[in-house]
């Protein structure tokens, strides 16, 4: 209840913008360009077959495929970069150098290459959530304690004992945190690959509708592609409350 | 005469902030015997080596020269021999006090009795926390899980690195008395950094003084009291003397 509560606010508010939206859109009356949050909804109900059994699967599995990667390819790096000082002077400074590049203008070229099959949406998403899930890896790493590494050492504790108990431990909590910025990123990096070109997909969806003054059927996937951000960002809230659980304690 | 545990045998090391900046020197040809069973003391002004013997006993350095014995034997690779208890807890905040208790046991891999390890809790005025996290307890509670992580480290020397300095007063003259049960109840040797003057005559059989920089000799007490001692006993006329003559020697070496 008392959580309810702490919402009351941002619901008040959202509800004020859709009131408004609502009214200013009837007001409007040119449903084609500007529509009302009703009437995404209904255009949402019209088409929640096509929606849900063509176009979400293959976007939430480039998003499912994209974040895999990511995450083995990036923690794997960042546990190198640790371990090995000239790996980390060799990557480094690529990695951050890396995140000057527009990403979104570099899309195309992954279109050239892998064509439209769901790899090139894939190199988005990877290109657009690795950072975030490598610098999170080893900053985490890097902020494990030094005295209780040498404790460990007067223990007796091998590099493999202190990585295992110290580091990935150590990890955790900014790993979480980085996934929740790269889960979010993905739905966007998706959604970029799509427009470039495919067959399906709820980005795709949605800039074809655009060609067909249909805005109503722009927002609805667009709708559904926030809430699929919304839900895997749950998600790993909810895998952060499993393993950082001793966090509540504190 | 009891046998040695801990004996430095001529030893020398100087420690070296940055590349660039000079060498330190912290020993220099220094020898000291500790026998089994012993509670001593080490006492000091900050930088003058107190830590660095330690690092120096559990292997975590090497000495320049010399030769550093630990139970008659003596090796470069020393870690793992001694039990280490540091100034902070370094509880890891992700473990229950169980699961950091035995975490010897565990680099050492061997069978984690539980049963043992709860019982010691409750003997360490510790019953009903094992699930809980250090985050839970106050200071002194901390201080005996690290206390009894460092025991089941199973090792006969332990080194105590100013453990009660971050207690309050009150807290701290319990822990005190309480460390005096422990030691003679698990027969082991202790050695006991404090910057505490009254900590050291009231806890230890002898107190080893750096007051030298680089420590070529160091200087032995040997505290004249018996035990069980109590608080009491330091208002003796010969401790307060005692007292009295490491407080000038201890001050006449930090004035510098």
């Amino acid at each position: 209840m008392k959580k309810l509560l702490s919402y009351t606010w941002s619901i008040a508010f959202i509800t004020v913008l859709l009131v408004s939206w609502e009214i200013g859109a009837r007001l409007y009356d040119k449903s084609f360009l500007f529509p009302s949050p009703s009437a995404i909804l209904v255009k949402l109900w019209e088409l929640k077959a096509e929606l849900f059994i063509h176009h979400l699967p293959p976007t939430a599995l480039t998003i499912l495929i994209g974040l895999t990667i990511s995450i083995v390819i990036g923690s794997a790096l960042a546990v190198s970069m640790y371990m090995k000082k000239p790996i980390e002077q060799a990557f480094y400074p690529i990695l951050i150098a890396s995140q000057t590049i527009p990403i979104i203008a570099l899309a195309p070229i992954f279109v050239l290459w892998l064509g439209y099959s769901i790899w090139s949406k894939v190199a988005v998403t990877v290109l657009i959530t690795f950072f975030p899930i490598t610098v999170s890896v080893f900053d985490g790493l890097r902020s494990s304690d030094r005295n209780l590494r040498e404790l460990m050492l007067t223990m007796g504790a091998s590099t493999k004992d202190i990585f295992f108990k110290l580091d990935i431990p150590s990890a955790l909590p900014s790993f979480f945190s980085g996934l929740k910025v790269a889960v979010t990123l993905s739905v966007i990096g998706a959604a970029i690959g799509e427009w470039l070109g495919a067959q399906a997909g709820l980005g795709y969806f949605s800039r074809r509708m655009m060609t067909q003054f249909d805005s109503a059927a722009v927002f609805a996937p667009i709708v559904l592609l926030s809430a699929v951000g919304i839900i895997c960002f749950l998600f790993v809230v909810w895998l952060e409350k499993i393993f950082l659980h001793w966090r509540k304690h504190q | 005469m009891k046998k040695t545990v801990l004996e430095f045998d001529s030893v020398s090391f100087h420690y070296q902030a940055a590349k660039t900046s000079l060498p330190t020197a912290i020993l220099d040809h220094v020898h000291l015997r500790v026998h089994e069973g012993e509670f001593v003391s080490i006492i000091g002004p900050s930088g003058y080596g107190k830590s660095t013997l330690f690092r120096l006993i559990t292997g975590l350095e090497n000495p320049d020269g010399g030769q550093i014995l630990v139970n008659g034997e003596a090796s470069d690779n020393r870690l793992g021999q001694v039990g280490y208890m540091p100034q902070q807890d370094l509880l890891m905040p992700w473990r229950t006090i169980l699961e950091n208790v035995r975490l010897p046991l565990e680099l050492q891999g061997k069978k984690q009795a539980h049963a043992r390890i709860i019982e010691l809790l409750a003997d360490f005025g510790l019953a009903g926390v094992e699930n809980t996290y250090p985050a839970n307890l106050s200071g002194g509670m901390r201080q005996r899980v690290s206390f009894l992580r460092t025991v089941l480290t199973g090792s006969n020397i332990l080194l105590l690195d100013e453990p009660f300095s971050a207690l309050d007063a009150i807290t701290r003259l319990t822990m005190q008395e309480w460390l005096v049960d422990q030691w003679q109840k698990f027969d082991k040797t202790i050695l006991f950094i404090t910057h505490d003057i009254d900590e050291a005559l009231f806890l230890s059989d002898r107190i080893f003084v750096l007051a030298e920089k680089p420590v070529q000799t160091i200087r032995e007490i040997v505290v004249p009291l018996d035990r069980p001692r109590t608080m009491r006993n330091l208002a003796q006329p010969e401790m307060i003397e005692l007292k009295e003559r490491l407080i000038s020697e201890l001050r006449s070496e930090a004035s510098l």
